[in-house]
């Protein structure tokens, strides 16, 4: 473990001077490169600025009416017959659809019952194995402007589907309910 | 299928709050939500210059081109389109490892780039079979080490925060798994249809 966070800390600075120790070597004009590099990440970043806008304020309709929660509640019961418990539905849907909600109720679970309980472990295992799939799609998509997705939203929300009861799986299995 | 969602989470909030009187929250929600996206792409600015600079530098010291290369096999297993010496690889690459780091702000524009090198050679916009295998890994989170809910169980007093590190990669690698099979599944589907 502290070998892991040991690299995390690392890797940025050892890679950056990996890359400048290189072009000062192969004697490229490395600040002039940065800053054409740079003036890229300008653009990419406000012509995304619309694509966020709009999910995120759809998004933020459709949880503030509570329609979502309500919803949840509809779903509970039959999910929790199914033996997934019904503290994390909430975040499983949230978990796709916004990350700082996903977080936040993550953090409420971890708050409520504990971070060692089972449903404080089975939070914060869904909340790291899986990514916000609607956000990851607008940003990566939106930036290079493609407008035909295809099939990628389905893969993303099965493989998200997966995730979550896998996570049940294995935290039942590591630890026990 | 975006704009179906997209429309239908607006409209189904707006309906809903008119029957359950939630209006003043919608209302409210509403600009306060346009405001943090705009917060979060000006936030991606310095993330962005920075790491599109460094990465520029590193492309034409011929870095990604190294890194590619070593871990070509693997990648080019998983993304059958794209050319062996194509700089999209060494992008992939760099966004795979900064995922796996839980380097989140240097993974992202690490991935758009990939996006752009990819569209490079598909030339539409629709999205191509390799966007769409990269995306589903990325949405099914390639991270190892969950920093932030580890963060979260400190806070919380947990005996061992930390043990939850042992689920999560096994949860992340049977969801990246199956995004991957999910993902063939769609493209042959769609490939024998046509």
């Amino acid at each position: 473990m502290a070998i892991i966070t040991g690299i995390s800390i690392w890797i940025i600075p050892l890679f950056i001077l990996i890359v400048l120790l290189t072009a000062v070597f192969k004697k490229l004009p490395a600040y002039e490169l940065f800053v054409e590099g740079g003036k890229e990440g300008v653009k990419i970043a406000f012509s995304l600025l619309p694509f966020l806008v709009g999910m995120l304020v759809a998004i933020s309709i459709l949880r503030s009416s509570g329609a979502l929660d309500a919803f949840i509640n509809l779903i509970t019961p039959l999910l929790a017959f199914l033996g997934i418990p019904a503290d994390v539905v909430p975040l499983a849907f949230l978990r796709p659809i916004s990350g700082n909600a996903a977080l936040g109720v993550t953090t409420e679970l971890i708050a409520e019952h504990g971070p060692d309980s089972f449903i404080g472990r089975l939070a914060s295992t869904m909340q790291g194995s899986t990514d916000t799939t609607l956000y990851i799609l607008t940003v990566y998509f939106g930036a290079v402007g493609i407008r035909k997705m295809g099939y990628a939203l389905k893969v993303g929300l099965l493989a998200d589907l997966i995730g979550l009861l896998a996570s049940i799986i294995i935290v039942t299995l590591v630890f026990g309910r | 299928m975006v704009n179906f969602i997209w429309a239908f989470m607006a409209i189904v909030g707006i309906l809903y709050a008119m029957v359950n009187g939630t209006m003043d929250d919608v209302n409210k929600a509403l600009f306060e939500s346009a405001d943090q996206a705009v917060k979060i792409s000006i936030g991606l600015i310095s993330i962005m210059v920075f790491w599109l600079g460094i990465m520029k530098v590193a492309e034409h010291a011929g870095i990604l081109r190294i890194l590619a290369k070593i871990l070509r096999p693997a990648v080019l297993k998983i993304f059958p389109d794209i050319p062996k010496d194509h700089p999209a690889i060494g992008y992939i690459l760099s966004n795979f490892t900064a995922n796996i780091f839980g380097l989140g702000n240097a993974a992202t524009p690490m991935g758009i780039k990939a996006m752009e090198e990819m569209k490079k050679l598909s030339g539409t916009d629709e999205a191509s079979r390799s966007m769409i295998t990269f995306l589903a890994l990325n949405t099914s989170s390639l991270t190892l080490i969950p920093t932030t809910v580890i963060a979260i169980r400190m806070q919380y007093d947990s005996a061992q925060p930390t043990e939850i590190v042992v689920t999560t990669i096994i949860a992340t690698m049977i969801s990246s798994a199956s995004a991957l099979i999910i993902d063939r599944f769609y493209y042959y589907k769609q490939t024998r249809r046509k």
